[in-house]
């Protein structure tokens, strides 16, 4: 595995394609919980953690169960319930062991479940370290990786527009486009940034 | 009669899952890069509507109420599978450009809603047409950005040059401009609607 191969995954994940603004998954909590900045780093936190372990769990599940057995047309069904009964056993736990982090984080968790990057993200591991069912070397670390930096992407695109709609509070926005169409049209001219990391390349 | 009229039509206008009510969005801005994407998807999206809320309602006798969200899951991901199985087959060339987004319509919000919100609730006839009506309206608002992207983006419709001597404002078909469409289509037709009701 080259140097190379990682840091294109790490710039990639989290400026170039970065999930919400150039590949738009995961637009519903982006627009649901960037009111104000702790709630939005809170979300990003939870989501990084979730998909990360995602990532790991559904690679085990796709290299040792559905390849083997010849299934991975089920891929799809088999995905979607490891994340779900994942992040319910994740709310279990946090509950039972750290009331704290179960008040900052427990009402994300449950919203986690339909959040489609993390879907996403395993599907694009498997799409992408995968080749004929078989898994490409270093498949295991490079999807690790590529979840951990799509969950950081995220939560970066999330932290910069909750700043935004906090000042966009006090400001005068016209009555029609106030709300959910002036925060498309500010998540656009972030996207339009972002643009300008497509000239790196390792 | 009427009941059920309404109940198909809400969600083509009234209760259009992408303009009023803002949900379905990653798929209807990804997608939405040309008019026949956005057809394709639409499509695929009302087939799972139609037969994940029919099943559905057929079976909300019989599941126990904790644990109905993961039954639903389990309904919707096979029906998502169908597609993603017969789109391979048939039209393997728009599955590529739909790519990740064929399986991502599991988490579709819109599907997941009316399955909670509709068909555990009602009979199969009015939950295949509140399906129905919800599909036809998120493939109408997906047309109507994939009809604005392409036109703007690249000059044609269908694959069909229209604008001649327009030089294609490329920034339209990249997500930017997605967002941007989106946002201002809401924005109009929320000022159509405050111009209605005074």
């Amino acid at each position: 595995m080259e140097i190379s191969a990682i840091l294109s995954i790490i710039i990639g994940m989290v400026f170039v394609n970065n999930f919400v603004l150039s590949k738009f998954l995961g637009l519903c909590p982006f627009l649901g919980v960037s009111r104000n900045t702790k709630s939005a780093l809170s979300m990003g936190l939870a989501v990084i953690f979730v998909m990360s372990l995602s990532g790991f769990i559904t690679w085990l599940v796709y290299r040792f169960i559905l390849v083997p057995l010849d299934l991975i047309y089920l891929r799809t069904i088999v995905f979607i319930l490891v994340i779900a009964s994942f992040v319910q056993f994740v709310e279990m736990v946090i509950r039972k062991m750290s009331p704290a982090i179960y008040r900052a984080l427990g009402i994300y968790l449950p919203l986690i479940t339909t959040n489609c990057a993390v879907l996403g993200v395993t599907v694009l591991n498997v799409n992408k370290f995968f080749a004929n069912g078989k898994s490409l070397p270093g498949s295991f670390v490079l999807s690790l990786l590529q979840s951990f930096f799509a969950g950081v992407g995220f939560t970066l695109a999330l932290i910069l527009m909750s700043g935004i709609r906090e000042r966009l509070d006090l400001n005068d926005v016209p009555k029609s486009l106030a709300g959910i169409p002036i925060a498309f049209i500010v998540a656009s001219l972030m996207s339009l940034a972002f643009m300008g990391f497509n000239g790196f390349r390792f | 009669m009427k009941r059920l009229l309404k109940e198909f039509t809400k969600g083509i206008s009234r209760e259009n899952p992408v303009f009023i009510i803002a949900l379905g969005l990653c798929p209807a801005l990804a997608v939405s890069i040309s008019l026949e994407n956005a057809l394709g998807m639409g499509a695929a999206a009302t087939f799972v509507l139609v037969f994940s809320n029919c099943l559905i309602s057929t079976i909300r006798n019989i599941v126990p109420n904790r644990i109905r969200i993961p039954c639903f899951i389990v309904v919707i991901a096979s029906f998502v599978t169908i597609v993603e199985l017969l789109m391979a087959a048939f039209s393997p060339q728009l599955a590529k450009q739909l790519g990740i987004f064929v399986p991502l319509i599991v988490v579709n919000c819109i599907i997941m809603g009316r399955a909670e919100s509709f068909a555990s609730k009602n009979n199969i006839l009015p939950s295949v047409l509140d399906g129905l009506g919800m599909g036809l309206g998120f493939t109408l608002a997906l047309s109507a950005i994939g009809v604005i992207r392409e036109l703007l983006g690249s000059g044609q419709i269908l694959g069909q040059a229209v604008l001649k001597s327009y030089p294609p404002a490329t920034i339209m078909i990249l997500p930017p401009g997605a967002l941007l469409t989106l946002g201002l289509l809401i924005g109009l037709i929320n000022l159509i609607k405050s111009k209605r009701r005074e």
